[in-house]
């Protein structure tokens, strides 16, 4: 139980960080760490005590393993958040040469 | 089986594209173009082959709980008509606006990006494929949004982008609840696993895919983004946004997984009447005081999801009939607005209300078509924007919900005020304006004038005889809720 309680509080911190904080490379580490901790949670629901990997064995059907779909689940979720990562860094290089300050407290064109 | 198809056209299309492309636009025109009606017409056909049936198509050969698979029904096919539709139109429009902009063929591979996605997003029947396809069409939305490369653009994808990767995260963890509690991804058996367990579950799912849609959507506490990446982006993509993004990503998968997955729980569809509300009058009155047009239309696209979500969350059949003629005409007048805003933006180089005049000399095509779409909206019979309006406040009376339905007469009063706006300042001000920078194109023109015709045409879908062959199938598949499971399952 302890484990899901650490893992939410993870994602609190990321979601906290997402919505508070004024750099906008804060900004991009903190929805990271809201995916980690969401991938994070993923995982742990397949986690069985004790369980092996998900490979079939010799004689018959391996009845003590890891539930796998998660993992590969987590593994599209991964390239995913890679992807909007590189968006949300080139956007931000982009905004930098506009406006010339990362603080978004500045950023604001856009208004009404 | 058609719908594979609806996802590798348009997806071979975006890679054709980048591989055969140089610095001019041609090849990307014609094969973006050619996709496109290609897919309108296979989006047509499977529209009117399905009717009351479901069919479902297993990828790769495995069985249906070991694969993802793909389910058209008449809901799913009347979504798929509305996005390529305005796609073609948009496409149209694009051709010679896009050409402002350095590199166009790079406009053409994310635009069919985008159709993949929401394509994509429509046709699947499983649920973290859903969450794949979003991520796709999200992922086009935000490059198309920062195209025209000005600081504002800029400025509102990263906005969007934030806020679009928030509401994933919840979605994705939504989705990881229902497997750890169910243990499939398959959309119709997570509803049959779901019937067997503790309510308690559903209730927490929702709550999370709720926010997570919501975002998605831009319903009234969540639209932050909204008005910002909307009037940032090139009028086409504005078109597109408003027009059908926040339709399929956000009301189809609220659709699908508030009514079809979790069986419409009476305290959902009030929390959807009451967001609905808000989003109406707020919205509205927010959209009075705009100056930008484009600003203006946004705000008006949170106002209109507003009574699309108060259609559905009262529930009855009737409603849900204003719901899912609402989401049609919504798609249709919103484009061709942001048309009008394009072409007027093109041609005067301004979208600011108080420095356009009287355009009817200037742009009689424009001027014309964006009064039809103005009274449309604003809900005035013959256009189609009043038979969905009336359905909706009628369903409304009829199920004792007056105040709901006095909300909605209320927010409909005021969508005419602002398109009054619209139209006393906009097109026919007082300054009469004679000199444009540039002429507004055939192919922006006929995409202007196909609508404009739509937005007439379409009101004969109400007419009793129409309506059982187009409108009713899909009302019943949202009425029928978990009677999804069946259509998919048990065949």
């Amino acid at each position: 139980m302890i484990v899901y309680i650490l893992c939410f509080t993870l994602f609190l911190v990321g979601i906290y960080g997402a919505l508070t904080k004024r750099d906008l490379i804060k900004i991009i580490l903190s929805l990271g760490i809201m995916g980690y901790a969401v991938n994070l949670m993923i995982i742990l629901f397949a986690y069985k005590e004790g369980g092996s990997f998900a490979i079939l064995v010799k004689d018959g059907i391996n009845s003590n393993m890891v539930d796998p779909l998660p993992q590969a689940l987590i593994l599209t979720s991964i390239v995913i958040e890679l992807g909007i990562t590189a968006m949300l860094v080139a956007l931000s290089i982009r905004l930098f040469q506009k406006y010339k300050t990362f603080d978004i407290t500045k950023i604001r064109r856009l208004s009404g | 089986m058609i719908l594979p198809f609806l996802i590798i056209i348009p997806l071979l299309a975006a890679f054709l594209i980048t591989l055969i492309s140089g610095e001019k636009d041609n090849w990307a025109i014609v094969l973006s173009v050619l996709a496109e009606m290609s897919l309108l017409t296979l989006a047509l056909f499977s529209f009117f082959t399905t009717g009351y049936d479901t069919f479902v198509y297993e990828m790769s050969g495995w069985k249906i709980p070991l694969t993802i698979c793909l389910v058209q029904d008449a809901l799913s096919g009347f979504m798929l008509v509305i996005v390529n539709l305005i796609a073609l139109t948009s496409l149209m429009f694009s051709i010679s606006y896009i050409r402002q902009y350095s590199s166009p063929w790079k406009y053409y591979a994310l635009f069919m990006l985008l159709i993949t996605g929401m394509n994509g997003v429509i046709a699947t029947g499983d649920i973290f494929n859903l969450f794949v396809f979003m991520e796709i069409a999200l992922f086009a939305a935000y490059a198309l949004v920062a195209f025209g490369a000005k600081a504002e653009e800029y400025e509102a994808a990263f906005k969007y982008a934030v806020m679009g990767s928030i509401s994933s995260t919840l979605i994705l963890l939504g989705i990881g609840i229902l497997y750890a509690s169910t243990s499939t991804l398959t959309m119709a058996h997570i509803a049959a696993e779901l019937q067997t367990k503790d309510p308690q579950v559903t209730y927490w799912v929702a709550a999370v895919f709720l926010v997570g849609f919501g975002l998605k959507s831009a319903v009234m506490p969540f639209h932050a983004w909204l008005p910002d990446a909307h009037s940032s982006a090139p009028a086409p993509i504005s078109s597109m946004l408003s027009g059908v993004l926040i339709k399929a990503l956000g009301i189809y998968a609220i659709i699908r997984i508030f009514f079809n997955i979790f069986g419409a729980p009476p305290v959902f569809l009030m929390i959807f009447m009451v967001l609905g509300s808000i989003s109406i009058i707020v919205a509205s009155y927010l959209a009075l005081g705009q100056w930008d047009l484009k600003r203006l239309l946004a705000y008006s696209s949170i106002s209109q999801i507003g009574f699309i979500l108060l259609g559905l969350g009262i529930g009855t059949k009737l409603a849900i009939l204003g719901a899912v003629f609402h989401i049609l005409n919504h798609a249709i007048f919103k484009s061709l607005l942001f048309y009008n805003a394009g072409s007027v933006e093109m041609a005067l180089g301004t979208r600011d209300l108080r420095k356009m005049g009287n355009l009817r000399g200037a742009l009689p095509v424009t001027t014309s078509t964006s009064m039809i779409a103005s009274l449309s909206v604003a809900g005035l019979p013959p256009f189609n924007g009043f038979f969905s309006k009336l359905i909706i406040i009628i369903a409304a009376v009829q199920s004792q919900h007056i105040i709901y339905a006095i909300i909605a007469v209320i927010g409909s009063l005021l969508t005419l005020a602002y398109f009054m706006k619209v139209q006393r300042y906009g097109f026919h001000g007082e300054t009469v304006i004679n000199e444009i920078k540039k002429p507004v194109s055939l192919g922006m023109k006929s995409a202007m004038i196909i609508l404009a015709v739509l937005c007439v045409v379409v009101s004969i879908l109400i007419i009793p005889g129409i309506r059982e062959i187009t409108l009713d199938p899909v009302v019943s598949v949202i009425i029928s809720k978990t009677g999804y499971i069946q259509a998919v399952i048990g065949r």
